[in-house]
């Protein structure tokens, strides 16, 4: 290999790994709440569009950026009221969140036709385009839109809001004990909905970045390709860390950047092995990691309030 | 000052129902302030759910409450709190995985939404510990910490939060003597402050040695009210049971010494944390001898019991009942008659009926199973004379398991456990949440198989009862055998002191 395929790589493994690591800083902060969003593939789906759709009507990402995350913040909301409020399995609805996104998402491409396969504003580089000449870190590093700068900074911020405010420690006891929180005077409900909003949020914004940073149009057919279910591993991997579940993300997201280079490369294995690699090392890294992590004490069982 | 300013909170015909029991029947009640009045009542008289309605977890039916003369609707523990009432339940509502001081602060808004500074936190807790010498380290995962010390936290949590008036639930069934001594010394510092505290209990020496008054609750009523001056033991126990109460050593029969049931030699044996729990354990049980396990909850007694039934991996040492390695006991489990601790998470199955939860260790024998087909016939006789023969309450051997009192969910498992007349028998926590009916008759189940020839470990974290059933006592510190005494000549002194980690010498 080439060293400058090594540098195209990584600078992809940042840009794949990107959407990845904007969708699961909402889904740890919802599944420390002990609800586990499983919808977040079909969000993530549905703000895919969203971002396109509304980048092609208004031609403005920053408009395109906000209305996706609006509308991951109904959606987000839809799953708190079924999993927090009526009490329903978190899986179950999470999968019929999903289905319902893909259907919905074909539909609704289908009838705005006349974007197809049209290119869209996208996502701007955040950098002067001069700083991409620095050898090695220019290409890998600057060659980047700002969404991509946006993920990699997220997680700090996630772990300052995790472990340093008011509001992370709430969450951390909201998922581990609520009884124990409600007892203390906490708002359980409301502090499981605002989590679970929080990953309708940025899973629709991960969904945005897939879009509008990389491909600028959308294609029928579930484009998401299961990237939610893989950062739902990538949770469990990271140990609902913030700061090791991006890293996880990026793992996965080196995985998919190299398996499309192997199809570049027209490798004789079959492209459909190559595209499984990214979630064989996914099955293997949770395989691997049983017994070492510690899920939130109530990830993904329901609270009664009258159960005291 | 007026009679009325005296009174810190007033209950007045709280009533409270859930579906099929009145917990609550038009319950008054009031505490004055600086006073601890003492709660008294079986379990499940209705204690607790009066308590959870005074802290905002229940919403009464009807009634009002007072506070400070003041009526108040508390719709949430949040207002509870606003109001001043601070609560400890029995079981502790602590985060385990975060520490002392993230959960004292908790659901307090800090000054500043986004910065948690802990700082200031910590000197007023640190402060609090001193001034009630009550010591909890607040950088300790609350995991961590013993269940004497999570008492602590909870009280403090409390004081942190300046509750007025205080109510504990049970507090001292985690406690060794010692720590005890040390929660009525804070109890008296509180209510020199003119702080009330509610102390809730069944135990009748605490009570009347803690308590200005004592309400005694039976079958979801007041039976009544009386100054603790005027209290007398036997007088309680008729008015929480309804009738008089016997308490004393039970008179046993001399068994003569035969080759032992049951040998442990230098076992050692993990807890689930994977920390040992279990050190150079030796113990030998004879036929008919019961031997008491007493100490505070969480010093390897259930790992112990877990061994001995073939539950749990040893580490090191050997088991042998009746000659037999222990490995091999689980091959045919009525070998070993074995009453958990948990009765509902491990000794029964709560939505199989109680006839099936009698087979379960039987049910591929004949005569209930024939070629692996389950003959129902044979199974719903086989219930119902163990109904008889144990005095289980219930409509049918067809009624699910969930459906019965705790202390008949104990009679199915007693039944099941001892009917197959095994060899040892491992009675953990046996009478635990039981009201005293239940208690007696477990107690005599057991001394029957005393008598039967069996060899009985006794473990209890209630000091009275293990001193008033066994042959012999030991007595557990930190997976330890601290030592031994003999029954007849056991003094709570000398076990409290091995139950803090004091090594004594064997008294039998």
């Amino acid at each position: 290999m080439s060293p400058d395929m090594i540098i195209d790589w990584l600078q992809a493994t940042l840009r794949w790994g990107a959407p990845l690591i904007l969708v699961a800083m909402g889904e740890v902060f919802a599944e420390r709440s002990g609800i586990i969003n499983v919808g977040i593939e079909g969000i993530m789906l549905t703000g895919a569009l969203a971002g396109i759709a509304v980048s092609f009507f208004t031609g403005n990402v920053f408009l395109a950026s906000i209305g996706t995350m609006l509308l991951g913040a109904l959606l987000g909301l839809g799953v708190a009221y079924l999993t927090v409020s009526r009490r329903t399995n978190q899986v179950v609805t999470g999968l019929m969140v999903n289905l319902a996104a893909l259907g919905g998402t074909n539909l609704l491409f289908a009838l705005l036709s006349e974007s197809r396969h049209e290119r869209v504003a996208t996502f701007p580089l955040l950098f002067p385009a001069s700083f991409s000449e620095i050898p090695v870190i220019g290409p890998i590093l600057f060659r980047q839109p700002v969404s991509t700068w946006f993920a990699l900074i997220l997680p700090f911020f996630a772990a300052y809001f995790l472990y340093r405010t008011d509001w992370g420690l709430n969450v951390r006891a909201v998922g581990d004990n609520p009884k124990a929180a409600a007892t203390a005077g906490l708002p359980v409900i409301k502090l499981k909905y605002e989590a679970v909003i929080l990953s309708g949020i940025f899973a629709a914004l991960g969904g945005a970045a897939l879009t509008l940073s990389e491909v600028g149009y959308f294609a029928s057919g579930g484009m998401t390709a299961g990237r939610g279910f893989v950062v739902l591993a990538a949770v469990v991997v990271g140990g609902w860390d913030p700061v090791r579940v991006a890293l996880a993300c990026l793992v996965f997201g080196a995985a998919d950047a190299a398996q499309l280079r192997m199809q570049a490369m027209g490798s004789t294995i079959p492209y459909q092995f190559l595209q499984m690699l990214p979630y064989v090392i996914t099955l293997i890294a949770l395989a691997g990691l049983v017994g070492r992590t510690r899920a939130p004490k109530t990830w993904g069982a329901p609270y009664d309030p009258a159960d005291i | 000052m007026t009679q009325n300013d005296k009174i810190a909170m007033r209950m007045e015909g709280i009533t409270k129902r859930f579906p099929g029991v009145l917990a609550n029947d038009r319950i008054s009640l009031e505490c004055r302030k600086g006073e601890v009045l003492g709660l008294l009542g079986e379990n499940g008289a209705g204690k607790t759910t009066l308590m959870n309605i005074l802290y905002g977890l229940h919403q009464p039916d009807s009634g009002k409450i007072f506070i400070n003369g003041k009526q108040v609707t508390i719709e949430s523990p949040a207002k509870a709190i606003e109001l001043g009432i601070g609560m400890v339940h029995q079981h502790f509502k602590l985060v385990d995985t975060l520490t002392a001081l993230e959960n004292v602060i908790l659901g307090i808004p800090s000054e500043h939404p986004l910065v948690l500074d802990l700082a200031p936190a910590r000197k007023r807790f640190l402060a609090l510990c001193e001034e009630y010498d009550l010591y909890v380290d607040p950088s300790v995962e609350v995991w961590r910490l013993s269940v004497g010390k999570q008492q602590w936290l909870e009280i403090l949590k409390a004081l942190y939060r300046d509750a007025r008036l205080l109510v504990l639930d049970e507090p001292s069934a985690v406690l060794t003597p010692a720590e005890g001594e040390q929660l009525f010394k804070a109890i008296r510092k509180l209510t020199a402050e003119e702080r009330s505290v509610i102390f809730i209990s069944h135990k009748f020496g605490e009570v009347l040695e803690i308590t200005d008054r004592i309400t005694v609750i039976r079958d979801g009523h007041v039976v009544g009210t009386v100054p603790t001056k005027e209290a007398t033991y036997p007088e309680l126990a008729r008015m929480m049971v309804g009738r008089p109460v016997a308490m004393d050593r039970k008179s046993r029969p001399l068994a003569a010494k035969k080759d032992p049931i049951l040998v442990m030699e230098n076992v050692e044996a993990m807890s689930d944390r994977g920390l040992p729990a279990l050190k150079n354990i030796n113990l030998t049980l004879h036929p008919g001898e019961i031997v008491g396990v007493a100490g505070v909850d969480g010093n390897g007694q259930l790992e112990l019991a877990e061994c001995i039934v073939g539950m749990r991996k040893r580490t090191s040492g050997t088991i042998r009942i009746q000659g037999l390695n222990v490995d091999h006991v689980m091959d045919d489990p009525s070998f070993v008659g074995y009453i958990p601790a948990d009765r509902q998470k491990v000794g029964l199955f709560l939505a199989l009926t109680v006839a099936e939860n009698l087979i379960v260790k039987d049910y591929y024998k004949a005569p209930f199973a024939r070629k692996s087909v389950l003959r129902y016939s044979a199974i719903r006789q086989h219930a119902k004379d163990l109904i008889k023969d144990y005095n289980i309450k219930t409509p049918s051997g067809e009624v699910e398991v969930a459906n019965l009192s705790g202390g008949n969910q104990q009679k199915v498992v007693i039944a099941r456990e001892l009917s197959d007349q095994p060899a040892p028998v491992v009675a953990s926590q046996a009478t635990r949440g039981l009201d005293l009916g239940a208690v007696e008759s477990v107690h005599n189940f057991l001394l029957a198989e005393r008598e039967r020839g069996a060899a009985v470990l006794f473990i209890s974290t209630e000091l009275q009862e293990v001193m008033s059933l066994s042959d012999r006592i030991i007595v557990m510190f930190r997976g330890e055998v601290m030592g031994e005494v003999d029954g007849n000549t056991a003094d709570v002194d000398t076990i409290g002191q091995m139950m803090l980690g004091e090594t004594a010498e064997v008294s039998a």
